[in-house]
């Protein structure tokens, strides 16, 4: 096998849209270029997508708009069979009534290769994947990390452009994941062929992969080099799905000069003065210190030893801060936070809304505002209907419990309105924060009940400025939260 | 702890007994039975004039010949009609599967009689007289009867057949006719060997069928009623014993090969 080192593009992606017979978008607008002998990682949670488009480039599904180009050449209409490519599946599918040595020359059988051609490559087959002599074994006899090995060479044995790998690891336990991980990487440096791989493992993701695709409800959120995905998150799933992270939502106050979590902090990016952002912060890039040397103050919750480091909580008014550090802190103590400008990443917020999480009550009032607010629940749970007893019951018959429902109110800015006068609305709060954005100012409010809303309001307030909110009910957005 | 695991230990002896003491009474006892009779003549003494009679008359070699032959026909047949009809239920996309697989049961809740007498008034009708083709009427008669426990473990083997591999086998390059013969076929044999257990020894002593359809000539089971109802207990229960040690055979060998070719995976409705 010659290794290629052309930056040729082997597969492309182009619009690809897969929606199911019951009208489901799996996968979305899909645009992906793959170059020969590269290591391409789809990632995301369960249902993101990410096996379907994996599946529609092995032949298995098809997509239903887009263009699928192998070598430049569209392979949106030819079956699975007449593709150079092989997979590796997630339950192996090794079949049970041949042995390891059929199973591996099932691919070169069909193409009627010599005798001593199939004994040949099926015995270099198993010394790649460390397996030499097996080939009489039945597949019942093998472990789970021995019948991925048959899996991975029943594949390579056919000599395929491109390897597909479902999540291949997945039924391995830890230790034998990890020792996988490297031998794959290794064979892939080893045979120059391309690999695009599944998991919804981000460690994993990380170790191996040339590039990483994440995905979310059938979107690509971020591709990149596993460095890029990790140090520049583009978005909050992304920070959130990559590690551990803090994200807090915040404001630029200027120039590397970023308000969050009540404090001022010096940050490496240049966004524009007053622009919403979300700020990501990696807990190990966050440094405990003594209270008055700390950006901002808070107290330690709760202290967990995880081994290499400790896992410290601090809750500093109300934002909670995740801390990992190889010194213990203890935990009720007073501490300072400090983090430094490169540890601090900034996401430009995407439309900015006020969202409040809230429940309902035994009548299912919201709980929001003295549940002055006419909220109809059967409008959010599609079939459901209250029954003459006062309970609500969803589609299938089944009672939907108070208890379990959340209800996420939006309230955009621009729907808001301040007044001085105290009694004209429902919530009532300090004036925090003011930027100007050149046709209007945005400002954030702390109401009594130390909730921050964003306010745009062309006219000029003060900062500290005692104002009620008006908010037009008709404006508010309920979303139930799952 | 202890003490439940000692109470289930109990149970499990205790919850066995009932069919214990109907396998005894029902199963053994009578297989001594058997096995005295088919060894003493009338006056009860030892004698192997039973199994010599049996292998030298060319009038009961003849019937179990005739029975193998028909057995043989109907299993293939029903085969041959089982296999596409389960293959196309357990692959097929069909809205209403349950019911179009009730389609092919439902015969087996109308009572056996009743629909052997509709099939041979359809077959008087078709044929005019009924002896003219006693053999095919038969085997008509016995696969109308026996197909829906044919249709059943292919059916049920098919469809825990693991879709993957179908996909592995595309993926490794085998168009649709090579996938069929190289993984779904050889995946299907355990529930094949069900089918035609279930099929094949039925086939052989169910003479009600030749009875209702007018079939004169004997097979294994008619000429065991015949022995009996002549009150020759030995003779007929020498043949009983010979199709016993003949089924047996059978079993083992199917058994030896089922365990071979399907490894642990194997499928159908009897688990053995």
């Amino acid at each position: 096998m010659n290794h290629t080192t052309s930056a040729e593009n082997i597969i492309e992606l182009k619009n690809i849209s897969r929606t199911f017979d019951d009208g489901f978008r799996v996968v979305e607008d899909f645009n992906l270029t793959v170059k020969r002998g590269e290591f391409v990682t789809f990632l995301g949670p369960s249902g993101c997508g990410k096996t379907t488009t994996l599946r529609m480039i092995a032949g298995f599904d098809k997509p239903t708009e887009g263009e699928l180009l192998l070598n430049g050449v569209d392979i949106r209409d030819l079956p699975p069979n007449k593709r150079p490519i092989n997979t590796v599946f997630q339950r192996y599918a090794l079949f049970p009534h041949l042995n390891v040595f059929d199973n591996i020359a099932f691919g070169l059988k069909l193409k009627k290769r010599p005798k001593v051609e199939i004994i040949r490559k099926v015995k270099r087959a198993l010394e790649m994947v460390d397996l030499e002599g097996f080939e009489d074994r039945t597949i019942g006899t093998l472990s789970g990390g021995q019948q991925q090995r048959i899996a991975i060479a029943r594949a390579l044995v056919n000599e395929p452009e491109i390897l597909l790998l479902d999540e291949p690891l997945g039924a391995l336990d830890l230790k034998m994941r990890k020792e996988m991980q490297l031998e794959l990487k290794n064979m892939h440096q080893r045979l120059g062929i391309t690999f695009i791989y599944v998991t919804h493992d981000q460690e994993e993701a990380l170790t191996m992969s040339d590039k990483i695709v994440v995905m979310s409800e059938g979107k690509i959120q971020q591709i990149g080099t596993p460095e890029d995905i990790y140090n520049e998150p583009k978005n909050a799933f992304v920070a959130d799905f990559i590690g551990e992270s803090n994200i807090f939502s915040g404001i630029m106050t200027g120039k590397y000069k970023v308000r969050f979590c009540g404090a001022e902090f010096d940050c490496v990016d240049d966004v524009e003065h007053g622009t919403m952002i979300d700020a990501v912060v990696r807990p190990e890039d966050v440094i405990i210190t003594t209270p008055e040397k700390g950006t901002i103050q808070g107290k330690v919750t709760s202290v967990i030893f995880k081994g290499v480091h400790y896992e410290i909580t601090v809750l500093s008014g109300k934002n909670e801060i995740v801390v990992q550090s190889t010194k213990k802190a203890v935990t009720g103590s007073d501490v300072g936070i400090l983090i430094e400008p490169e540890g601090i990443h900034i996401m430009i917020a995407e439309d900015v809304v006020n969202r409040i999480e809230t429940g309902v009550d035994k009548n299912y009032q919201l709980l929001f505002l003295d549940g002055a607010l006419a909220c109809d629940l059967t409008e959010l749970f599609p079939g459901a209907s209250f029954q003459s007893d006062g309970l609500l019951m969803d589609a299938h018959g089944d009672v939907i419990e108070p208890e379990t429902i959340r209800i996420l109110v939006s309230i955009k800015p621009d729907s808001i309105e301040m007044s001085d006068d105290k009694e004209a609305g429902l919530l009532r709060g300090h004036i925090i924060n003011l930027i100007y954005k050149g046709d209007h100012y945005s400002y954030v409010v702390r109401t009594d009940e130390d909730e921050d809303f964003i306010v745009d309001d062309e006219d000029l307030w003060n900062m500290d400025d005692y104002v009620s909110l008006i908010i037009p009910e008709e404006s508010f957005e309920y979303a139930v939260k799952k | 702890m202890q003490s439940k695991s000692n109470w289930l230990k109990l149970s499990k002896a205790q919850l066995a007994l009932p069919y214990g003491l109907f396998l005894v009474c029902f199963v053994l006892a009578p297989l001594i039975v058997i096995i005295y009779y088919a060894f003493t003549n009338g006056e009860g003494v030892f004698t192997i004039e039973n199994l010599t009679g049996f292998f030298l008359s060319t009038k009961t070699i003849g019937t179990l010949a005739y029975s193998f032959g028909i057995a043989i026909v109907t299993t293939s047949v029903c085969l041959l009609l089982a296999y596409p009809i389960a293959y196309i239920l357990a692959r097929g996309n069909f809205k209403h599967k349950s019911v179009i697989l009730m389609i092919f049961i439902m015969p087996m809740w109308i009572n056996f009689t009743l629909r052997i007498t509709a099939l041979k008034e359809i077959l008087t009708i078709i044929e005019g007289n009924l002896s003219f083709h006693p053999f095919l009427n038969t085997v008509i008669g016995m696969t109308y009867d026996f197909l829906p426990f044919m249709i059943l473990p292919i059916y049920t083997t098919l469809l825990k057949l693991d879709k993957n591999l179908l996909e592995a086998a595309s993926d490794l390059g085998a168009d649709t006719v090579q996938t069929f013969m190289k993984v779904t076929l050889p995946l299907s044999v355990p529930g094949i060997i069900s089918g035609i257990f279930m099929v094949f020894l039925p086939s052989m002593t169910n003479y009600v069928v030749l009875d209702m359809l007018y079939n004169s000539t004997y097979i294994m089971g008619s000429l065991i009623g015949a022995y009996f109802s002549a009150y020759d207990w030995h003779g007929g229960s020498m043949i009983s014993l010979i199709l016993l040690i003949i089924i047996l055979v059978f079993t083992l060998c199917t058994n030896r090969y089922a365990d071979e070719d399907a490894g642990s995976s194997r499928g159908g409705v009897i688990s053995r």
